[in-house]
């Protein structure tokens, strides 16, 4: 079978590769073409086991795992998006991570002796799954107008700490992701879509939304109308 | 560029080095060579031992005899002892920073078994614990504002030599992955945390591919000792195909091993070592083996384990909850590494070693389930905190005393002369191979002899291995060949050791000395560079 890759050194290039290698996974096939063929083909890789987070690329323009994706004859493997690239597959994630310090996905303080129920853990359980991998914020559409968005894995951050009841200040915590942040997203899903731990930035802002709601902060979308919100969520004038 | 204290390698242990560094009020940097959350410990499953009793009665002192049975003799009980009585102040610690742990019905951290445990005591997170505690320790870098450097490769430390002939650390130099340059990173302290080598098994592994004991190789040639590298643990349940783990945390549930024929043949949470030689010697039968966990049902299974079903349905093509999942034993945590004393300290003044590249002696000759992130938490406060403390009073020690500075790391300099006529990914592969046959799970001093022959004709040729790649810019071809050579000479060290050390003892199991002798080898073997030689000796 024939895969093609989108390579970049200098200047973008797309190669053609022949493997015999029906049923692996990408990330197999991306080291037999490294290790026979090509030894100049770049790529990040870890674990092989869809908890690092290090493969992701894309794959017929749909974000995966390397290590979690079985290839198909023809298929096309590009890089993330939304990211510098540095040479080939291998991107830049240092301004994608930054958001998380800038969103303060962090806990405020240490908290002692706070017992948390099973019904607790399971608010933020599959938050707290994310590997990042940074898929999401290569899916999101949002960056084609705002490049200093928070983006959905550092809001998705966000709502694991602020739903914890471990966290003594999530107002703080709401106050910082109101400027690029949670009215930014355009609520499009793709993020959902592309993630392979099945987490939902999009139903992530959704809860955020609601509590900066709660918070007293508006959508600022819509708050220079004047007017209010209908029924519907449409506004009013 | 500066720092008090340097700590390479991102993952638990190094993290945790640096939040305590940091706190004890030193100027940390913390370097990569990939992204922190990227690293080994993301793949930690089952859980983090500490005696909390949540589930049924426990006590630390039977976490300490527990461990020590385990370890065959050659742990350091005083060590033992120091990392299970702050089990529960380290777990209580990552509580209090927000890592999700699973709960009981009662409102505490849940606890489930592990091989070789008399309670209930690994801390979990479903089979996510190392993820979750790894980002969280992130998340918590950097709400302090720790300086972390991604992709970063360590070549070599930067040393001094006193007048008095002692060595000091005074930095790392470093490849900058990215532009190909080479950078020194100056700095009072140095914590080396990058991790283990079970990567000499290649794909008889359940590691990542960064395991290849970098940091260990670095050290030694810096000057500072390694003992016991010729304990390897062999994980006994990973996937057949890809070397994949399942946890242990599945036997612990109740999950059994069955051979072909069906029939259990081992009590499956006995000590890893013990179980992956049972494993051995049916395969060895020509059984094949399996996990089975069916009759733990499918709503345990999810909520418990849903990683490795995930992982079974991904890369066996089957579904554990209806069938059978072939497994075999691979590499999977090496208890030997850089020597240190109980201050963490390595044997070059200033440079502390953490985690899995570093040997606190506490897991002897076969490590305990669950005691692995422990060790990243305790180990890392106290490495941490130390190393914070000698570079405050040591800070000036490299200008004033006109030491002599070894900064320079010739690795690049001598692959540049390097051809490519041998490929080296063959090599590596090769190297693997031998080792999962002749320094795996049972062991024999001709295999091993012939094992030594085999890698020292590879180091022979090593100038005919180069990379074929050239670029400057994110060369992993060369990266992955400086990951080679270190392997070659961790190799070597492993074989040497292997072969010394004629008795059975954890999981070094030789075929043709199979008792354990006290007698002799009741001592840690330690291996130091002298000139261009290493020798190797035996110390309690």
């Amino acid at each position: 079978m024939k895969i093609k890759i989108q390579r970049y050194s200098s200047s973008f290039e797309i190669k053609e590769y022949e493997v015999d290698m029906q049923g692996a996974t990408l990330l197999a096939v991306l080291n037999e073409i490294k290790t026979k063929q090509d030894s100049s083909l770049t790529y990040a890789s870890g674990c092989r086991s869809s908890v690092c987070g290090s493969c992701s690329m894309r794959v017929n323009s749909k974000e995966v795992l390397a290590c979690g994706y079985k290839i198909k004859d023809g298929d096309l493997v590009e890089p993330l998006k939304n990211t510098p690239v540095i040479r080939d597959l291998v991107v830049d994630m240092d301004k994608a991570l930054s958001f998380n310090a800038k969103a303060k996905a962090w806990q405020s303080s240490l908290s002692k002796n706070i017992a948390l129920t099973q019904a607790d853990e399971k608010r933020n359980e599959i938050q707290s799954d994310c590997i990042l991998c940074g898929s999401c914020y290569s899916a999101c559409p949002v960056y084609a107008v705002n490049e200093e968005f928070l983006g959905p894995f550092a809001l998705t951050r966000v709502w694991k700490y602020v739903s914890d009841s471990r966290e003594n200040t999530p107002e703080n915590k709401i106050d910082t992701i109101q400027t690029n942040g949670v009215w930014d997203c355009t609520l499009c899903n793709e993020c959902t879509l592309v993630c392979p731990q099945n987490i939902s930035s999009k139903a992530d802002i959704e809860k955020l939304r609601s509590k900066s709601a709660m918070a007293g902060y508006n959508d600022p979308n819509f708050g220079n109308f004047g007017g209010g919100f209908g029924f519907d969520g449409s506004p009013s004038f | 560029m500066k720092s008090d204290v340097l700590v390479i390698g991102a993952g638990g242990a190094g993290l945790v080095a640096a939040l305590k560094a940091h706190e004890s009020g030193a100027k940390v940097r913390v370097i990569t060579k990939e992204y922190p959350t990227r690293s080994q410990t993301s793949m930690a499953q089952g859980g983090i031992n500490a005696a909390l009793g949540n589930v049924s009665d426990d006590s630390v002192e039977d976490h300490i005899q527990n461990t020590l049975k385990s370890a065959h003799g050659i742990a350091n009980e005083e060590a033992v002892r120091l990392l299970c009585g702050s089990a529960p102040e380290a777990v209580e610690w990552l509580d209090s920073i927000g890592v999700c742990f699973s709960r009981t019905k009662d409102a505490k951290i849940a606890q489930r078994t592990l091989g070789g445990a008399s309670a209930p005591r690994a801390c979990y997170a479903q089979d996510y614990t190392g993820l979750k505690i790894l980002h969280t320790l992130y998340d918590r870098c950097l709400a302090c504002g720790i300086e972390i450097v991604n992709e970063r490769y360590l070549l070599d430390f930067i040393t001094h030599k006193s007048q008095t002939e002692d060595t000091y650390i005074g930095g790392a130099s470093v490849l900058n992955i990215r532009t190909g340059e080479v950078e020194i990173y100056e700095s009072a302290s140095v914590i080396v945390a990058t991790g283990g080598y079970s990567r000499v098994y290649e794909k008889h592994s359940t590691n990542a591919t960064g395991s290849t004991g970098d940091g260990i190789a670095a050290a030694i040639r810096a000057g500072a000792r390694l003992s016991d590298m010729e304990f390897i643990q062999f994980h006994p349940t990973a996937l057949k195909g890809s070397s994949i783990l399942i946890s242990e945390s599945a036997r612990g549930a109740g999950g059994y091993l069955l051979n072909s024929k069906g029939q259990r043949f081992t009590n499956e949470l006995a000590p890893r070592d013990e179980v992956a030689r049972a494993i051995n010697d049916e395969i060895k039968k020509g059984e094949d083996v399996f996990l089975d966990i069916r009759h733990l049902g499918e709503a345990f299974i999810d909520e418990e384990l849903p990683q490795e079903r995930k992982l079974a349905r991904l890369y066996e093509n089957i579904d554990p909850v209806y069938d059978l999942i072939p497994i075999k034993p691979v590499a999977h945590y090496t208890m030997g590494g850089i020597e240190v004393d109980k201050e963490s300290q390595t044997r070059v003044r200033g440079l502390y070693a953490v985690g899995e590249c570093a040997n606190h002696k506490v897991h002897g000759a076969n490590r305990l389930g669950g005691n692995s992130l422990l060790e990243l938490i305790v180990f890392g406060k106290q490495a941490g905190e130390n190393a914070a403390k000698h570079a405050i009073q040591n800070i000036k020690v490299g200008s004033d005393l006109g030491m002599q500075r070894n900064a320079h790391s010739n690795i690049l300099q001598e692959i540049k002369e390097f051809t490519s006529e041998i490929d080296f990914y063959e090599k590596r592969e090769l190297i693997g191979n031998l080792f999962y046959e002749k320094v795996g799970i049972t062991r024999e001093n001709d295999g091993l002899q012939s094992a030594l022959e085999e890698v020292m004709k590879i180091h022979k040729d090593i100038a005919m291995m180069g990379p074929k790649d050239k670029s400057k810019i994110y060369n992993t071809n060369l990266l992955e060949f400086i990951e080679f050579k270190n392997i070659l000479e961790l190799s070597e060290i492993i074989l040497t050791c292997a072969i010394k050390r004629q008795e059975s003892r954890g999981a070094h199991f030789r075929s043709d000395k199979k008792v354990q002798n006290d007698t002799l080898y009741k001592v840690h073997s330690i291996v130091f560079k002298d000139k261009s030689a290493y020798g190797v000796q035996y110390e309690d």
